[in-house]
């Protein structure tokens, strides 16, 4: 599979990127990339076609290229035109161009449809040891997997359609290992911004992050999609966690995974892409999972996260003159003093959604917390499904029912509120709770303000209405055992 | 992309500098769909001013533009090239360009050569004497030639090998297609695909 000296002790990343190596690149040229599975969405990919349609060329592999409607899509009254203009362009020229090329796509309505991040994994098509790009940030999600995934532009994506390959610059290797026992209502979001929060949101750059550990083994997929998902935040270039038994479990079955004798075969594959004993990273970071508690960001971009035990931090007490600059700025947006106590914020709103946090798990976190209470009053609470399977599948389980009882709106499967791109925004002002991934000024809505939390603190919060952790709530009579998305 | 040698066309003096990626495309327009057909939004902003020189008649079909320094600094957006390209421009010719439009011009078949302030300002000077004269860019020879006048110009070598073999980003990766074939042709089999369609119920027949 490759020239490269395999004897020596590898991570899981230079095993992935070795085997899939087209080409070596000599004298700083950049190495080219094989790409097993491109995702496509309406937002990145309509000017990709076009160049493709102006030079005459086809899409090398419409068999490793899956397309998905998430970004514009409504949450509400699904199978009425969509109003927004921009929006309603973008979608019909994905469906024109995915007809035209012989790409598979799931349209708002389908059952498939949803945000790629969630569709790729259910589907089983995101896999131990593959690469994954997409127009799209938070594709880094699927390293979840053991896969190495790349977020690209538009020109990349006409480049991986064209060529099904990708000229790439080889990364540095970070290890990012969180041992010991996470504490009840502590979860992988925790985990996370606690992360971002320690190395920076450029501490990543150049690095491709493998999350290890006990606490990193003993979370459940959906919670690994979470914690890779956010690679990005702290400016990595991919994040990726070892397949194992969960990883095996979590595919078995799912529609497009390997079947029979090739199950087995690709079984025994994966279990070879572990980092090996002996392999080195160019830079390492320990966490204690025990001393973690629920997490909250306080300012305007991802790093900006304390324990929500905590209080508003003073940016004065910032070293870094940069970032103390950052922290005044990103104070006077989100309006607020330093030295609050996070638990006196009080939110206008709450959303429970993203690729981050609206897996099947994750819904079911948030309603562990919410069954049987009612929301906090004047708060608005909105809990969108990734994919429209997990809708039905929460369905199925009565979640809905939960949710709508609790006085939250249960919408339809994409975006949403993650980016505002469509009506899901928050007004002027308006001070949310989200368990989405991006906390800049304007993302959920010009002038609203973003506190990036975990399903369970989002819960807690639609309950209290002030930033709570589910702690907070064991004086009141707490009507079902505390979950987690662990 | 088409191979590039040499060009002979009408060449526009257009005295401006720092003429940044906003102004060569104005951000209203990044909302389109397509890669295509932004030549109604090349220097959108001063189109509607009779006086604009793209406005004149005598360089109503331009293919060179003759620019002051700075030019294409400001966003990374690709549209600024497309513009110019879909306009007609293959040639841009300034004393300095801003980094990420150079490196995009030679992607997309636009080039965008370095020459000279003091040789700037007398191709001003030639094609001002002659409106709608024709100017004739060699690249092989790096030359700009005007009647009797003729200056060089400054291009990396890498750039001007693209140009020279119109090839774009993918038609550079597609020289090796027997590699990727190679590369293919040892794929395991079990590894995904999305076609044809599996799902719940395909599963249940299986
Ligand atoms: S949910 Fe948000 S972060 Fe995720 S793909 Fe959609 S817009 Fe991007």
């Amino acid at each position: 599979m490759t020239e490269n000296d395999t004897a020596r002790p590898r991570t899981l990343a230079e095993k992935v990127w070795d085997a899939h190596l087209v080409k070596k690149g000599s004298g700083g040229e950049p190495d080219l990339i094989y790409i097993d599975l491109h995702l496509v969405h309406e937002v990145t990919s309509p000017q990709a076609f076009d160049g493709l349609r102006a030079a005459g060329r086809p899409v090398r592999r419409p068999d490793l290229t899956i397309a998905t409607e998430d970004h514009n899509t409504p949450t509400l009254a699904i199978d009425r035109p969509i109003a927004d203009l921009t929006s309603r362009t973008q979608i019909e020229t994905l469906r024109t161009n995915a007809r035209e090329f012989g790409v598979r796509l799931h349209s708002l309505g389908d059952i498939e449809q949803g945000i790629v991040h969630v569709v790729g994994p259910q589907l089983g098509l995101t896999q131990p040891g593959i690469t994954v790009v997409c127009g799209d940030s938070h594709t880094s999600t699927h390293g979840a997997f053991g896969a190495m995934a790349f977020g690209i532009g538009t020109s990349e994506v006409e480049h991986v359609l064209a060529t099904q390959t990708l000229p790439l610059k080889p990364f540095k290797t970070m290890a990012i290992t969180v041992d010991g026992e996470l504490r009840p209502g502590v979860t992988a979001k925790d985990i996370i911004l606690a992360v971002i929060a320690r190395i920076g949101t450029g501490g990543g750059q150049g690095y491709v992050l493998e999350y290890r550990g006990s606490a990193i083994r003993a979370l459940s997929m959906d919670g690994r999609m979470t914690i890779c998902n956010m690679s990005i935040e702290a400016g990595a270039r991919a994040g990726m966690v070892a397949p194992d038994q969960t990883t095996f479990d979590y595919l078995h079955g799912r529609p497009h995974a390997p079947k029979g004798a090739d199950w087995d075969d690709a079984v025994e594959y994966w279990k070879t892409l572990a980092t090996d004993d002996g392999a080195t990273f160019d830079a390492e970071v320990l966490i204690d999972a025990a001393a973690l508690e629920p997490f909250v960001t306080w300012g305007t971009n991802p790093g900006q996260g304390v324990s929500l035990s905590e209080s508003v931090p003073d940016p004065s007490s910032v070293e870094d003159l940069n970032e103390r600059a950052a922290a005044e700025r990103a104070l006077e947006y989100m309006d607020l003093a330093a030295g609050t106590p996070l638990k006196d914020i009080a939110v206008d709103a709450v959303f429970m959604g993203s690729c981050t946090n609206s897996r099947i798990e994750d819904l079911r976190a948030f309603a562990s917390i919410v069954a049987g209470r009612k929301k906090a009053d004047g708060v608005r609470v909105m809990v969108v499904p990734g994919s429209a399977r997990v809708r039905l599948e929460a369905e199925a389980e009565g979640l809905d029912k939960v949710f709508t009882e609790f006085g939250a709106e249960w919408r339809f499967a994409g975006c949403s509120m993650c980016l505002g791109m469509n009506p899901d925004q928050l007004a002027p002002g308006e001070r949310c709770a989200s368990t989405s991934n991006r906390n800049f000024e304007g993302r959920q809505g010009k002038g609203g303000r973003t506190h990036l939390v975990s399903p369970l603190v989002a819960a807690a919060t639609a309950i209290r209405g002030t930033l709570s952790s589910p702690w907070d709530l064991q004086a009141e009579p707490a009507p079902m055992a505390m979950g987690g998305a662990r | 992309m088409q191979k590039f040698e040499t060009v002979t066309g009408v060449a526009v003096p257009f005295r401006r500098s720092n003429v940044d990626t906003d102004q060569i495309i104005p951000a209203v327009y990044l909302k389109r769909v397509t890669k295509t057909g932004f030549e109604d939004a090349l220097f959108a902003g001063w189109r509607q001013d009779p006086e604009f020189i793209l406005n004149q008649p005598a360089y109503a079909s331009p293919r060179i533009l003759v620019a002051g320094p700075d030019f294409g600094t400001g966003s990374s957006r690709e549209h600024a090239v497309w513009a110019l390209r879909d306009y007609g421009f293959d040639v841009v010719l300034s004393p300095r360009f801003g980094d990420i439009f150079r490196g995009n011009s030679g992607k997309q078949g636009l080039l965008a050569a370095e020459v000279a302030e003091d040789d700037i300002e007398r191709l001003w000077a030639a094609i001002e004497a002659e409106p709608g004269i024709e100017l004739t860019v060699d690249l092989v020879a790096k030359t700009v030639a005007v009647g009797a006048l003729s200056v060089g110009f400054e291009i990396d070598d890498y750039t001007k090998w693209r140009l020279l073999e119109g090839l774009d980003d993918i038609g550079l990766t597609l020289q090796d297609e027997a590699g990727i074939e190679r590369f293919e042709a040892g794929r395991e089999h079990w590894r995904p695909r999305t076609l044809p369609v599996q799902n719940e119920e395909t599963l249940e027949k299986a």
